[in-house]
């Protein structure tokens, strides 16, 4: 048979020629420019990633992505991005991204704890860091993906925190990539966390847009903990365009006897796709992967992930809740690997679907792939509609049909953030879900089926 | 102390670390050179004497298979296939379609009495009640040697022969149906399957017929060197029902031989169609040495409203096992049904799985799989439920479990769930883990060994699906997936 192939198309013409025109000023000693290079080498041979390949079936980025916007160029503190600084309600050392580049001036680093050290990426790049190559990819199981390629070889920015042995921080880091969104605009981004052993920190993500411009945004975000370490993850991706495109990688390696939970909300955004890539590193962890979805219109959020418990006596839980309305689609594509000799593991992986009225789908793919034999795994997926005996007995007692969809509709979506372990965090989440189930009573919307 | 007496008999056959069907039967036969050419299919065509459509419906899939690619996307691992290195065709050479028992060489008769399937309707007669009575068509290498009840089943209207007789006498219905839920470019085995299959059964019910009893089908590989390429066509019109069963067995050799087969199931309205399987290929040795490639396509289409197709598989034998048993649910509220219990041992490796197709309004579908490997086995359940835009009120309930004995042996599951309907409901739980620790103590307190407590749980574990089968059936199952585990504790 002919070898095919594949025409490159537009968006990835483009890309090319980003590249080209931008690796020079990329930050980076010449550890770093190898990763880069070997991770476009990979990206030029396969192309964007479409749906014949099996980790992307559901989203075909070839075909979402139409067009590679402009590479963003460098910080535009805009009103709108000031505004939107200045609105959000969450208490913490905020480190702000913007357009993919930190800024010092919005970041409060002069309230840095003893214990705490922070950089931009692009200064940590250029140290003479033995290890940091190593740092940047993350667990292997990732190493081969073609969005994380993408983003290794173009990540101009973000933040590289570390937190020191035996430090419990007082209160949550917060990350905040806000674009400024004025134009339409790529930005490529990546931060790392590495935690010590016993550290105790909360690490918040916060992806937003200020401004009316759809944007193309590849982020990773990396975590290294150390044995008897406790780390929680929250991100939240809202406030984007309908024909915005975000790419957000997870890399965790995590030590032993060590707790690592992340939970991830996903509401008003356009195009989602969420890759976690999860490595137990020590005996006797805890991990916890939670999110919550929430999409309508024609928004499409796919989370995929990758838990490998590579050690025995690991314990691993997944936890996902989508409600799909209008022409939205949801994804959820999970796989556990037990490795052999990783006995005693203990993983346990769910997706729920509410589908709330004809044109929205759900693709559920969870899967377990195990190599040890005395293990207790189990995994479990539905998809469903709204449970018209709970409607009719909040019906029946005089709510509105509206008002009875959202409340068993928060009462769904809620089990997923009920860990978060942070209480003005989590009611922070549940807020944004109220007022996205509040805006879908508002237009006085019923699931019709 | 007849029971007693009873219990060490089974125990003995149980305690078969040989597989029991091993053995070959020297008889002449008839064959092509090896290889695979248009020649190939040529000869095979003459052979049967086919008509001149069927030929070119074989040479048209032939040249199709030649620009195709074999598939690599399933979890097994083997040496890549040469083609050119199989027999195509083999025959047994005395008593060519034989009109009568009295024609087929006796060795073949001695064979499948030393498999247990009597094919002298006498000896099936004997001391079985007359609703328990089994038609068995027996497929020897690359022929059918003979249909049992044949003359019963014509007076209910029933046709039940071999795919070669079918095409000959009834050439209307083989054309309507032949390649219309499988069709001819559905994957690489199946394109194969077209080009050089050699035979198979035919069933076809007339409307509003209950089948008088179930139908067999019984394949026997004998000869070195060769594939067997089946093609099953079953029929089932309007409000009729059939039960019909499979089994099949193969000596034992250091070489794989390839078995592709195609069966397509077609149900028309309110009819029902239950197709069980007990497949025991020869597995290979316990390195993974020899054994049957079982690369079989085989679907059923729910054509009609109401109908109803039910897929019961035990799959013991083959070094490899890639098949997918599926349900096109065509027809508003139709049902598919997919029960499987999946059992490897030594270096067996099992990619297997359903894929159950919402097209209709109201459909449902339901999947157990069972799957228990052992040994160094992988076994892999990978399924898909999918629902149309249109099929609204589409229902799946899916349960896959797996059972790991050893801790050299791999479980996975492969599960997609594809919702395109608002309407739907899909649940899926799968779970996977080892025989507790508590449930052997508990036995083994109760004076079990452990051999007979590892056989007692995996019934526990198997016997939903096991109960899906017919009586006789069922009781052979279980037998095979004891020995099938043998020497896999401890």
């Amino acid at each position: 048979m002919a070898i095919v192939t594949p025409l490159k198309t537009a968006a990835e013409q483009a890309l090319v020629q980003q590249y080209a025109d931008a690796k020079a000023e990329l930050p980076g000693g010449p550890a770093v420019r190898k990763l880069r290079e070997d991770a476009f080498a990979g990206f030029e041979a396969k192309g964007l990633p479409h749906r014949r390949l099996e980790s992307w079936r559901y989203t075909d980025l070839r075909s979402l992505l139409r067009e590679a916007r402009p590479l963003a160029d460098g910080v535009k503190v805009t009103d709108a991005v000031k505004a939107r600084l200045a609105s959000l309600k969450l208490d913490g050392l905020r480190l702000v991204l913007v357009d993919g580049v930190f800024a010092p001036e919005l970041s409060m680093l002069d309230a840095i704890p003893e214990g705490l050290t922070v950089q931009s990426l692009a200064d940590a790049l250029v140290q003479p860091r033995e290890d940091l190559a190593r740092v940047l990819s993350g667990p292997s199981v990732g190493a081969d993906d073609a969005g994380l390629a993408l983003n290794t070889a173009l990540m101009r920015d973000g933040v590289f925190v570390e937190v020191a042995d035996g430090v419990a921080l007082a209160q949550p880091v917060v990350i905040v990539s806000l674009a400024s969104a004025e134009a339409e605009r790529a930005a490529f981004h990546r931060s790392v966390v590495l935690a010590g052993k016993g550290a105790k920190a909360t690490i918040v993500e916060v992806s937003e847009a200020a401004g009316p411009a759809a944007q193309q945004v590849n982020g990773a975000i990396v975590f290294e903990t150390g044995d008897e370490s406790d780390i929680q993850h929250v991100r939240m991706i809202t406030r984007h365009q309908a024909a915005s495109v975000e790419v957000q990688s997870l890399l965790v390696t995590v030590g032993a006897h060590a707790k690592f939970d992340s939970f991830a909300l996903v509401c008003n955004a356009g195009t989602v796709r969420q890759q976690h890539f999860v490595r137990f590193a020590g005996e006797h962890t805890e991990i916890g992967l939670r999110g919550i979805n929430l999409i309508n219109k024609a928004q499409h959020s796919d989370v995929t992930l990758v838990v490998d418990h590579a050690v025995p006596h690991g314990t691993s839980r997944e936890l996902y809740k989508t409600i799909a309305g209008g022409e939205a689609t949801g994804v959820f594509q999970g796989k556990v690997v037990v490795r052999p000799h990783a006995q005693k593991t203990d993983g346990g992986m769910k997706s729920n679907a509410l589908l709330l009225n004809e044109g929205a789908a759900m693709f559920n793919k969870p899967e377990l792939e195990i190599f040890a034999d005395d293990v207790v795994c189990g995994h479990g997926a539905t998809v469903a509609q709204i449970d018209s005996e709970q409607l009719f007995y909040l019906m029946a007692r005089g709510l509105p049909r509206a008002q009875a969809e959202a409340l068993v509709l928060q009462a769904f979506a809620g089990e997923a953030a009920e860990f978060i372990g942070d209480e003005a965090i989590r009611e922070l989440v549940m807020g944004e879900v109220e007022a996205w189930l509040k805006a879908r009573e508002a237009a006085a919307e019923v699931s019709t089926v | 102390m007849a029971a007693v007496q009873e219990t060490i008999d089974q125990v003995k056959s149980i305690d078969v670390t040989e597989y029991k069907y091993g053995f070959v039967t020297d008889i002449e036969v008839d064959k092509p050179a090896k290889g695979l050419s248009e020649d190939t299919v040529r000869y095979i065509s003459a052979r049967k004497n086919e008509p001149e459509w069927m030929l070119e419906w074989r040479l048209d899939a032939f040249r199709r298979w030649k620009t195709m690619t074999e598939p690599t996307w399933s979890r097994v691992n083997y040496p890549p296939i040469n083609y050119q290195d199989i027999y195509y065709y083999a025959a047994p050479k005395k008593g060519a379609s034989p009109k009568s028992l009295d024609e087929v060489d006796p060795a073949i008769l001695e064979t499948y009495k030393k498999l247990g399937i009597p094919l002298s309707e006498q000896e099936i007669l004997a001391g079985v009640a007359p609703e328990n009575r089994v038609a068995v068509d027996a497929v020897f290498d690359s022929v059918s040697v003979v249909t049992t009840f044949k003359k019963e089943l014509a007076q209910a209207g029933v046709i039940f022969c071999s795919i070669s007789d079918a095409i000959q006498e009834h050439p209307e219905l083989v054309k309507k149906y032949l390649a219309t839920v499988v069709p001819v470019t559905d994957n690489y085995f199946a394109t194969l399957n077209c080009a050089v299959f050699t035979d198979g059964s035919f069933v076809y019910i007339p409307k509003g017929v209950r089948c008088p009893m179930e139908l067999s089908t019984y394949f026997r590989i004998n000869e070195q060197n060769t594939g067997q390429f089946e093609r099953t066509l079953i029929i089932a019109d309007e409000g009729s029902y059939v039960s019909y069963l499979e089994g099949c067995t193969a000596p034992k050799r250091d070489e794989n031989q390839l078995h592709a087969a195609v069966v397509e199931l077609i149900a028309l309205d309110d009819a029902e169609i239950k197709y069980s399987t007990v497949q025991n290929w020869y597995p290979g040795d316990s390195e993974g040495k020899g054994g049957i490639y079982n690369f079989v396509t085989k679907r059923g289409d729910c054509r009609g409203k109401n109908s109803k197709i039910s897929w019961t598989q035990v799959e013991t034998g083959s070094a490899i096992t890639w098949k997918y048993p599926s349900c096109i649910l065509r027809g508003d509220g139709s049902r598919g049904e997919f029960y499987s219990i999946a059992v490897s041992n030594g270096a067996q490796q099992v990619d297997s799985g359903t894929k159950m197709i919402h097209l209709g309004k109201n459909t449902t579908s339901k999947i157990i799989a069972k799957g228990i490997a052992a040994g160094k086995s992988d076994s892999t359940y990978r399924g898909m439920v999918s629902a149309h835009r249109k099929a609204t009120g589409a229902r799946n309930f899916t349960n896959c479990d797996s059972l790991l004995i050893g801790d050299q042996c791999g479980a996975h599951t492969i599960p997609y769930i594809e919702a395109k309907t608002a309407t739907a409901i899909f649940e899926h739980e799968a779970t996977t883990s080892k025989i507790g620790e508590d449930q052997m103590f508990y036995c083994q307190q109760r004076g079990l060994s452990e051999e007979e407590a590892v056989a007692l749980i995996v019934n526990g574990f198997v016997k939903e699906v096991l109960q899906q089968l017919p009586m006789e059936f069922a009781v052979e199952a279980q037998k095979l997936i004891t020995i099938s585990l043998e020497g896999s504790v401890g």
